[in-house]
């Protein structure tokens, strides 16, 4: 119990003289599930939007392999991409595996699902009548859309935040792709990793307090624009 | 105004809703269109609002055959109000200026042109409130708002007052009224209620058997 105390404290005290190992840690960490984030969204929004209005043949059968890439292993993700980018792999000329890109590319395919997957489920949850309403508005069929995505707009931010949390939180792929060397791809969640296995709590606790803070910073705010746009009661 | 529909056509399936109906609406005023549950009022307006492509026959406004649905220039010019309005989520006001944005209008030409429908229909004190706080009948005011904002042609009413009670139907009725009175579009509206079509139409309608006939008044 005195180990996890002092532990503690040693924490905040990294935490409040702004150690500048955690504070690279975290900025790594930031860079790389935030570039990660900012490709999954450009890639998983369109494609949700897609599955969501369009109806094509097969459309159900992707939908369904969507959903299911959603819980994909992460260790799988990491082997598929270590195995892409290693030396001997396809892309092994590219020199990227145990770079911060290798992180970026295995992370992006952890969230990639949970965008398209959380964007079509938030825009076929649009009611029929909005459709029908800028249609007959005279809206022509880009602007049809685009006021659907916008009706859908608080579970598309929602299914964005869910895919932070997700890639925030990863370790395994980002271990094997990343290699965990410092200075150069540590990130918060490996460093947690290795410093439990040395033993020093204090790092990994204060990483392991900044992790929590940050959900519940970024989620604070999800409420807040949620609550925004809701009819008051 | 001018709108003639010549042998048009329309079946579900097996079922034919509309069955070679020609009609020519060629005046200002209000149309009253009549008739059972599922005999194709509805589907005869989406038809005429450029909504819906028909299987066969006509549709002709000023004489120049509109068939294509996707004509988006003629399809502005004319707006259909439906029996239950579809709410966007944000305030009264944006609501109502969602079909003048997409028009590409100015703000300042938008809020003077929303403000006064919103006074038009009595929701201009419940400008910058949630659109989804409303009542069912002030929800139908701000569906006729939002098609009046857009000083259609042709104004097509389907059933504006069947889900709303006795007191927004008066109010409704009163606001198709001043704007007969404005004389600036042709409104051709459907109603189960043969009181209504009296107290509000210039003609009456019928639908039977999929085709339209004139009524006595």
């Amino acid at each position: 119990m005195d180990s996890i105390l002092s532990g503690f404290t040693r924490a905040f005290d990294l935490i409040f003289h702004l150690n500048a190992e955690l504070f690279g840690i975290i900025l790594l960490s930031l860079k790389v599930s935030g570039l990660a984030l900012v490709i999954a969204t450009l890639l998983g929004l369109p494609l949700g939007a897609m599955l969501g209005l369009k109806r094509f043949p097969g459309r159900d059968i992707v939908i369904s392999a969507v959903n299911t890439l959603m819980g994909l292993p992460p260790v799988v993700v990491g082997l598929f991409v270590y195995l892409i980018l290693s030396r001997k792999g396809p892309l092994g000329f590219l020199g990227l595996l145990y770079s911060p890109t290798a992180m970026i590319i295995a992370q992006s395919i952890l969230a990639i699902p949970i965008v398209t997957a959380l964007c079509h489920s938030a825009i076929v949850n649009v009611d029929p009548l909005i459709r029908q309403a800028s249609r007959t508005l005279g809206a022509t069929q880009r602007q049809e859309t685009l006021a659907i995505i916008h009706e859908a707009r608080y579970g598309i931010i929602s299914a964005i935040v869910a895919a932070f949390g997700r890639v925030m939180a990863e370790v395994g792929s980002i271990l094997i792709v990343g290699g965990n060397i410092a200075g150069y791809t540590r990130v918060m969640t490996t460093t947690i990793a290795l410093e439990t296995d040395k033993g020093n709590f204090e790092l990994a606790l204060a990483l392991g307090i900044i992790l929590l803070l940050l959900s519940f910073i970024v989620n604070a705010v999800l409420h807040t624009i949620q609550r925004k746009g809701m009819p008051a009661a | 105004m001018k709108l003639t529909l010549s042998h048009i056509t329309k079946a579900y399936g097996s079922k034919t809703i509309l069955n070679d109906c020609s009609y020519v609406f060629d005046k200002t005023g209000t149309y009253m269109l009549m008739g059972p549950n599922g005999c194709g009022k509805s589907t005869f307006l989406r038809i005429c609002a450029l909504l819906e492509q028909q299987d066969s026959g006509e549709i002709a406004y000023y004489d120049n055959s509109s068939t294509l649905a996707k004509n988006i220039t003629l399809r502005r010019r004319l707006t259909l109000v439906l029996p239950r309005t579809g709410v966007f989520n944000t305030t009264v006001f944006k609501n109502v200026a969602y079909g003048l944005k997409i028009r590409g209008l100015e703000h300042s030409t938008v809020e003077r042109k929303v403000n006064a429908a919103l006074d038009f229909v009595g929701l201009g004190p419940k400008a910058d409130q949630h659109a989804r706080t409303l009542s069912s009948g002030e929800t139908q005011r701000l569906g006729i708002a939002r098609a009046l904002v857009l000083e259609p042609e042709v104004l097509f009413l389907d059933e504006p007052t069947a889900s709303i009670d006795e007191e927004n139907t008066v109010i409704i009725e009163s606001i198709i009224g001043a704007m007969k009175k404005e004389g600036r579009s042709t409104i051709i509206m459907t109603t189960h209620d043969r009181d209504q079509a009296s107290r509000v139409g210039d003609v009456q309608l019928i639908m039977k058997n999929g085709k339209i006939e004139k009524q006595d008044l």
